[in-house]
């Protein structure tokens, strides 16, 4: 298949004999956000890395505005890109570092000015381009990094965990950011993170990725709400699993340590079959509520998260997380009290067990 | 009688700890006294001997007569020619080098480490011996004329830089992100040539600098290699006028001395002044 702007197709890199990226299929539509989410080491830094050209396929095809760039030069490639470690060139001031692209094209000076410029007031650093790197903090780094990228005009924009090296608080702001140019430019941009909150928020799309392959590409909304595999239900997002015995497939009836609940659906297993039953934190509420799943366990932990309340039930050998919305009415419950919880059956779902 | 149940006083400990710290100071101040004395005396003596070129009187008449000295200007320029021509190549050839090193073959860094201390294996008199019977025969034949042999000399001094001048481009290397810095460079359509010239080697001045000072004060006062290739350089002159001269090679030590010590106060001036950055 080759539809998208930027298309990879049955990627595969191997780093001696053994791969990291493995049958990596994708199609980027022009203008389209993309996060490639996965914890450290499931090659998504690597397959990055192949889009920019600084890593060559064992195996595939990289097509970039329907041309085969696979085996093209980096310096050819018109991308750009953005480092977790800003990699800005300090012995050049803000101004000459926006301009470098610009300036190995042999662009005139009244060009690059323009647009060094343009690029610090997309940015919001206008008054900043005489300054140099190591008078800058890191948010204002990652900013000029940024702007660097975007003054060749390029064709697709990279950012390999743009934000990891900053405080939490900068970190939102600048995400923010990101998604504001990247929605005005209308550029192509493939984001690597390896954090969940991060990729739900900025992303059109996101590849979870595990163990070099993609296990689900989907919508922000699908990859939490649908998860296709139980490494993607696990993590993105917290998630509550509980070993269930089937009581009864076709009612969709479940049972964990004597307890029982049932599904929306019916469950695709045989009868006294193991499970997992999976739900999330946020689907769970205290006390009884009509119609809903019950169960009752007791309050192992109690951790206050500023707009969240995470309580932790023990419940037979699991342990169930409920995330409570903080309100000052709120009662926390102690450590010790038994508690009933409710959730709806429609937000349990079943995966086979391991 | 009551028994006071007052614990003692902490204070009392500090004292017992400055002890041995005062102990050590004393012994530091004692052997850097030692060595002061052991450096700075011979020093002390040959400058106190340099003035005494006039009868009766301390003066810097020594100085006035090296420097007017026909042979001295030639021989001093020569070698700076020598030692500029030398840090440029070696520059041209460690540069490159070990920033392919550090980015692309870190596996063979040991190695050509271990190549570039050759120099200080290898005693100069074999060294010139082994460049002569290799570079002094045809084809090449470097040694023919005065020329080519300087020109030969230069490689040598080159060759010579080639432990100070990796050691410090490499530790240069070592401070800065190479790799990502390269690759932005990359992806923003740099050559390599454009890399090197305006991200990498920029971002090495002090590095640079201070493996070309180094460099500089070996260079400059050279005698072996200088003296079997028969070139008219500072060093040779130095030998030259211990033979014919009282006062003057005195004076001709204490200025290599001082050309020496002004490049290493540049290299410490330079790298404080990074520090400071």
């Amino acid at each position: 298949m080759s539809g998208g702007f930027l298309s990879l197709e049955g990627v595969r890199k191997e780093f001696g004999g053994v791969f990291v990226v493995d049958a990596f299929n994708l199609e980027v539509a022009q203008g389209e956000f993309v996060s490639f989410l996965g914890p450290s080491g499931c090659g998504k830094t690597t397959t990055l890395r192949m889009v920019a050209g600084f890593e060559q396929p064992t195996s595939g095809t990289i097509r970039l505005a329907g041309k085969d760039v696979t085996f093209t030069k980096p310096n050819d490639r018109n991308i750009g890109m953005v480092f977790q470690s800003y990699a800005l060139f300090p012995n050049m001031t803000v101004g000459r570092n926006v301009g470098f692209g610009l300036k190995v094209r042999g662009r005139p000076k009244a060009e690059i000015d323009a647009r060094v410029k343009e690029m610090l007031d997309l940015v919001q650093m206008p008054q900043l381009e005489t300054r140099y790197p190591y008078q800058l903090s890191g948010g204002q780094q990652q900013r000029v990094a940024l702007a660097r990228a975007l003054a060749i005009r390029p064709q697709v924009l990279l950012l390999d965990e743009p934000l990891s090296a900053l405080d939490a608080k900068i970190r939102v702001e600048l995400r923010g950011e990101i998604q504001r140019i990247q929605r005005d430019l209308q550029i192509t941009t493939v984001y690597v993170t390896h954090d969940q909150e991060e990729a739900l928020s900025i992303s059109d799309r996101i590849v979870v990725m595990s163990a070099g392959r993609m296990e689900q590409v989907g919508k922000p909304f699908e990859i939490y709400n649908f998860p296709a595999t139980t490494f993607v239900a696990s993590f993105v997002g917290t998630l509550n699993q509980l070993r269930c015995q089937v009581v009864d497939p076709v009612g969709g009836r479940l049972a964990h340590d004597g307890q029982e609940f049932r599904t929306a659906t019916p469950v695709e297993a045989p009868d006294g079959s193991t499970v997992v039953a999976m739900l999330r934190p946020e689907e769970l509420h205290f006390g009884q509520v009509d119609g809903e799943n019950q169960m009752v366990g007791e309050v192992v932990s109690v951790t206050f998260l500023g707009a969240l309340v995470r309580i932790q039930l023990s419940v037979g050998p699991a342990r169930l997380t409920l995330d409570a919305l903080n309100e000052r009415r709120l009662t926390l419950p102690k450590v010790g009290d038994r508690q009933t919880v409710s959730f709806p059956p429609h937000a349990v779902w079943v995966m086979p067990a391991a | 009688m009551t028994i006071s149940a007052a614990p003692l006083p902490r204070a009392a400990e500090p004292p017992a700890a400055e002890a041995p710290a005062k102990g050590n100071r004393f012994s530091s101040w004692m052997i850097f006294l030692v060595v002061g004395i052991y450096f700075l005396l011979p020093l002390a003596a040959t400058f106190y001997w340099s003035l005494r070129a006039e009868k009766g009187k301390l003066g810097f008449e020594a100085y006035r007569r090296l420097f007017s000295d026909t042979g001295f200007l030639p021989a001093f320029s020569e070698s700076i020619v020598n030692a500029v021509a030398a840090i440029t190549l070696s520059l041209l050839i460690i540069v490159p080098t070990a920033y392919w090193v550090r980015l692309r073959m870190p596996k063979l860094r040991p190695v050509v480490e271990f190549i570039t201390l050759l120099p200080f294996v290898i005693p100069a008199v074999v060294l010139v011996f082994g460049i002569i019977r290799l570079y002094g025969r045809p084809p090449l034949l470097l040694t023919a004329t005065y020329d080519s042999s300087r020109v030969l000399l230069v490689c040598v001094y080159a060759a010579l830089s080639f432990p100070y001048m990796f050691r410090s481009v490499d530790n240069g290397l070592r401070a800065m992100d190479v790799r990502s810095l390269t690759e932005a460079a990359l992806s923003l359509g740099a050559n390599w040539v454009t890399i090197l010239r305006d991200v990498i080697f920029p971002n090495l001045r002090v590095a640079v600098l201070s493996g070309a000072l180094l460099t500089f004060a070996i260079v400059i006062g050279e005698f072996t290699i200088a003296l079997f290739m028969a070139q008219h350089t500072l060093g040779p002159y130095m030998a030259n006028l211990t033979r014919s001269k009282v006062y003057e090679p005195s004076a001709m030590a204490i200025v290599a001395f001082a050309i020496t010590w002004a490049a290493m106060g540049m290299i410490a001036y330079i790298s404080r002044e990074r520090k400071h950055r």
